[in-house]
């Protein structure tokens, strides 16, 4: 692993920011970052979100797994519970058909002028992290704690001796997926 | 499709293919593994800037509060992306002659009318909601829809499921039932 460039504060600021400029300019040229095309996203009509999210998913998946294989990356994964992962995950949604906007989209949209996306979007999504802020002791002790599943992988779940015998199929599930909205005309 | 196309024909080449523009963020994310050791993900900053405003206005005992003392509120490499988020995404609708001034969504206009504060009452509302949310379940469409889920995270993808589980039901409510 490149161990002396991770450690390299002011690098790392900028490989930040080279990123996130990236990320923006292709969310915006996907088209994902209007209004518009989430909700028909959501109102299932046009399948523009998840085709670029399938993509993506596919792709990062068989480089990152391919990386760590040969000892470049390591890892980074969340860990979850039945009282984190559902309920927030769930008031996500509803907040994200509400606004039309998730908070990375949100901040690409108001780069093409979507003021709704500047007031509701950024405003509105630092200030409900800040209420998690506060309320956060509160669920702390038993709400998030409920029903752990700690950080496994799906490889993990069917317990697979190779990686490869997961990664595989999950590609080639999506791709057809993803043919198959092609051939439906979505 | 219809808004798409009507998209497209004011935006003639400000649209790319959803597949390039997938493997785009698929290889961003090989980059922030490899270069950064970090995964690419939003909704962290988000908390963070609400935690630095709240100190700016508070002061530092700000910092005391459980949530902030495991989330420290500072500039970091995930705040940094954000920042890039938003020149790249300007960047990319200035080079095309995107940039639209605008308070309501056009879709919305034509199923809750024109009104400026309702459209405006709305979206901070689901703001809160989305911020709210995204901070309990820790992540959001990019955490855990995309870095999440191809790394095969269960959590991840049980995440994405509810996203679009809530997602789907309300603006179906929106659009269809009301």
């Amino acid at each position: 692993m490149l161990k002396t460039l991770h450690n390299r504060t002011r690098i790392q600021y900028f490989l930040g920011l080279a990123i996130g400029f990236f990320f923006g300019f292709l969310l915006q040229k996907g088209g994902v970052c209007h209004y518009d095309i989430i909700m028909q996203q959501l109102l299932l009509q046009d399948f523009t979100v998840v085709k670029i999210i399938s993509t993506a998913i596919i792709t990062g998946m068989v480089g990152v797994y391919a990386m760590r294989d040969a000892g470049w990356v390591c890892l980074h994964k969340k860990s979850g519970s039945l009282g984190a992962t559902i309920p927030g995950p769930l008031i996500f949604g509803i907040g994200f058909a509400i606004l039309g906007y998730c908070p990375g989209t949100s901040v690409g949209a108001v780069g093409h002028g979507a003021l709704d996306a500047l007031i509701g979007g950024v405003i509105g999504i630092m200030a409900g992290a800040g209420l998690y802020a506060a309320l956060y002791p509160r669920l702390k002790e038993r709400v998030l704690p409920f029903g752990s599943f700690g950080d496994k992988t799906l490889i993990d779940l069917v317990q697979a001796r190779n990686p490869w015998f997961v990664i595989i199929p999950v590609a080639v599930f999506i791709a057809v997926f993803l043919g198959v909205l092609e051939i439906v005309g979505l | 499709m219809d808004i798409f196309q009507t998209l497209a024909n004011h935006f003639v080449v400000s649209v790319w293919p959803p597949y390039i523009v997938g493997v785009g963020i698929g290889i961003l994310c090989w980059l922030a593994f490899l270069l950064s050791n970090h995964p690419i993900g939003v909704s962290t900053a988000f908390a963070k800037s609400a935690g630095m405003i709240e100190e700016a206005v508070r002061g530092p005992e700000v910092r005391k509060k459980p949530y902030y003392q495991e989330n420290p509120p500072t500039i970091d490499w995930g705040w940094m992306l954000v920042a890039g988020l938003f020149l790249g995404a300007y960047t990319a609708a200035w080079l095309s002659g995107d940039i639209n001034w605008k308070w309501v969504p056009q879709m919305w206009e034509d199923t809750f009318g024109p009104s400026i504060l309702l459209r405006l009452s709305a979206a901070l509302f689901g703001g809160i909601c989305v911020g709210f949310g995204a901070r309990w379940g820790s992540g959001c469409t990019s955490g855990h829809g995309i870095s999440g889920t191809l790394q095969l995270v269960l959590t991840s993808w049980i995440a994405v499921f509810c996203f679009f589980a809530g997602g789907v039901a309300v603006a179906f409510i929106m659009y269809r039932v009301i």
